[in-house]
């Protein structure tokens, strides 16, 4: 178990030094100069920028440069944000975005579990058709369409909720959060229905039946931790999708967070940001995937006897 | 010989065309999935005969009138410039299918060629093609299909190449899965056996039996490819105007949906339904296809 952590580590280290190097021959193939979409910028201000930046060495040479700057974890100066390091643009986004990304989550697992464990626990009835459909329809109902239509409703008609910000008014996290975690609850009640659905018809749970213990005890005691298992491998990709995610949320309620961040470096062209940022994201991302991955095979032991076999 | 050529051939198409048939019940027996099918097959043939039925021109403008709600001129409104909505609605779902259907393609192409050369040759050749699908799952899409738009410019010959080139992953595993448990079975053995090529094998014989799941996931992949459309086109990095999609169509919406709703609303409800229509659609067929495996 701990070598195959070890070894799914390790080639966790080609991927991001990929990652890495495809972004920034990318973003150093982009057409137009950095400092191209602004006015006339006298020639030479832009020679000083471009000394400032290494823009004026030949690309292997800022490659190498980056790349040792990087693995000390420093990504440098932000193009737009003059004065500003993309580490302190990143260490101003994250905490905001990781907030968001965690109470959507809660939002996710909380629905998404007890919708799916009550309809596989009455199959093929309302009790399963009703949370089903709720599931599909969330998944239908992408974050950049349900996130307004909240704030038309809870925000502007009724006037319960703030429409924007975070942390500013009471409240103002209620609806970043659900819009985040609806389409995350929807597949996660999926597939807790489906993992569900498939321990309960397993020998141990008739076992457990025939014990006549209840059927609340035989589901939170025996079936749970089978069940889940699809959920918790699904943790990961729905982690990354939440940072996608987070893109569109913290664009509509006008959030400060990194999503928001990237999405006006894109707009603005600012490369040591956009550079920054995807090396930052992708690392977040590959180190969440692994530990979903891990977890779902320590809670399943025909897995792990297969992993702990194959050596 | 002759009567064995016939035999091997014949066999796998008489397997498949009663897979076909059962599948065929099966499906029209779920309404939901028949109503997928429905409003799939009204979306194609109103997208592609939208130049002709359109009641409004694209660009035809009306800036005295600006944005009125429905009405009986305008079953859906107007926008700001006066311009009917189920016109732009109707043109803007041709750009949301065709995204659909093309990058769907591009995915559909990468990952049979790939899943079935993989899962035909098996040893070394799978093992290299497999783990280089694996170090690709690992790596966050998302951001670089933005990195790609930002870099490349906002091109929509390129969203379909980047789209697709995210979406053959799964593909190509789901093909080559079926074609290892193929590769082994008698009539395989049989085309070998008249000294047909490698290629002519997996092109005549094996592809065509993996279709029931390839067909499934298909189904499945084209509305999560048109979210991801709509997705990056309501952030501004997707299609761009004078194109329309319904991803633009609801970014614009949402600009001005204190004043008028409709705007939001409408091409919210036509890019739902049509993803509701192709989810149950692709939950049918999977129900259909395979027995084994109920919707999760």
């Amino acid at each position: 178990m701990y070598r195959f952590a070890l070894g799914r580590l390790l080639q966790a280290i080609p991927v991001l030094l990929m990652v890495i190097t495809v972004t920034f021959f990318l973003v150093h193939s982009a057409p137009g100069g950095p400092f191209s979409a602004d006015k006339a910028v006298p020639p030479e201000v832009i020679k000083a920028l471009e000394e400032q930046y290494n823009l004026n060495q030949p690309v292997w040479k800022q490659y190498v440069s980056y790349l040792g700057d990087v693995l000390q974890g420093d990504f440098g100066p932000s193009f737009k944000y003059s004065g500003r390091t993309v580490n302190e643009l990143i260490a101003a986004g994250l905490p905001i975005t990781a907030e968001l990304a965690f109470y959507a989550m809660l939002v996710a697992l909380s629905v998404g579990i007890t919708a799916g464990v009550a309809a596989a626990m009455r199959p093929n009835t309302l009790q399963d058709y009703v949370p089903m459909t709720g599931a599909m329809i969330g998944i239908c109902m992408p974050s950049f369409l349900l996130g307004p239509l909240l704030v038309l409703v809870f925000g502007i008609h009724l006037d319960w909720l703030p429409v924007s910000g975070w942390g500013d008014l009471p409240g103002d996290k209620i609806l970043p959060s659900i819009t985040l975690g609806t389409g995350y609850a929807a597949y996660i009640a999926r597939l807790s229905r489906g993992g569900m659905l498939e321990v309960l018809s397993q020998d141990y749970i008739r076992t457990a039946r025939a014990k006549g213990l209840s059927e609340r005890l035989i589901v939170v005691k025996h079936a749970l931790r089978g069940g889940l298992i699809p959920v918790v491998a699904f943790l990961g990709p729905a982690f990354a999708g939440l940072l996608a995610g987070s893109f569109v949320v913290e664009t509509i309620f006008q959030i400060p967070g990194l999503g928001r961040f990237y999405v006006q470096a894109a707009f603005n062209r600012d490369y040591t940001l956009i550079l920054g940022m995807t090396i930052f994201l992708s690392t977040l991302i590959i180190l969440f995937n692994l530990l979903s991955d891990m977890l779902a095979i320590w809670l399943n032991p025909k897995l792990r006897h297969e992993i702990e076999g194959a050596k | 010989m002759s009567t064995l050529s016939t035999d091997s051939v014949v066999l796998p198409e008489d397997q498949g065309s009663s897979l076909w048939q059962d599948a065929w019940i099966k499906l029209s027996k779920n309404r939901l999935a028949l109503f997928g099918l429905g409003v799939l097959v009204f979306l194609i043939i109103v997208s592609l005969l939208t130049p002709l039925i359109a009641p409004y021109g694209y660009e035809e403008q009306n800036l005295d009138m600006g944005a009125t709600a429905p009405s009986l001129q305008h079953w859906l409104g107007t926008d700001i410039f006066g311009r009917d909505m189920l016109t732009r609605i109707m043109y803007g779902g041709r750009v949301s299918l065709m995204v659909g259907f093309i990058a769907t393609a591009v995915a559909l192409v990468i990952g049979i060629l790939w899943g079935a050369i993989a899962g035909f040759y098996g040893g070394r050749l799978d093992a290299v093609m497999m783990r280089i699908v694996d170090v690709l799952y690992a790596l966050p899409f998302m951001i670089f299909i933005i990195l790609l738009m930002v870099v490349f410019g906002r091109n929509i010959l390129l969203l379909f190449l980047a789209i697709g080139a995210v979406e053959w992953l799964t593909m190509a595993r789901i093909v080559r899965s079926q074609v290892m448990s193929l590769r082994n079975q008698e009539f395989v053995e049989a085309a070998h056996s008249l000294g047909l090529s490698q290629w002519t094998i997996i092109r005549r014989h094996l592809i065509p039996n993996t279709l029931g799941p390839v067909i499934v996931y298909t189904t499945l992949t084209i509305p999560s490819v048109m979210l991801l459309e709509a997705f990056l086109s309501f952030l501004g990095l997707g299609i761009q105007p004078p194109e329309s999609s319904w991803g633009l169509l609801i970014n614009y919406g949402v600009e001005t949906m204190e004043e008028f709703p409709w705007l939001l609303i409408f091409p919210g409800i036509a890019l739902s339904l049509t993803l509701f229509a192709l989810n149950f659609l692709g939950d049918g067929l999977r129900d259909a296809l395979d027995p084994r495996t109920s919707k999760d």
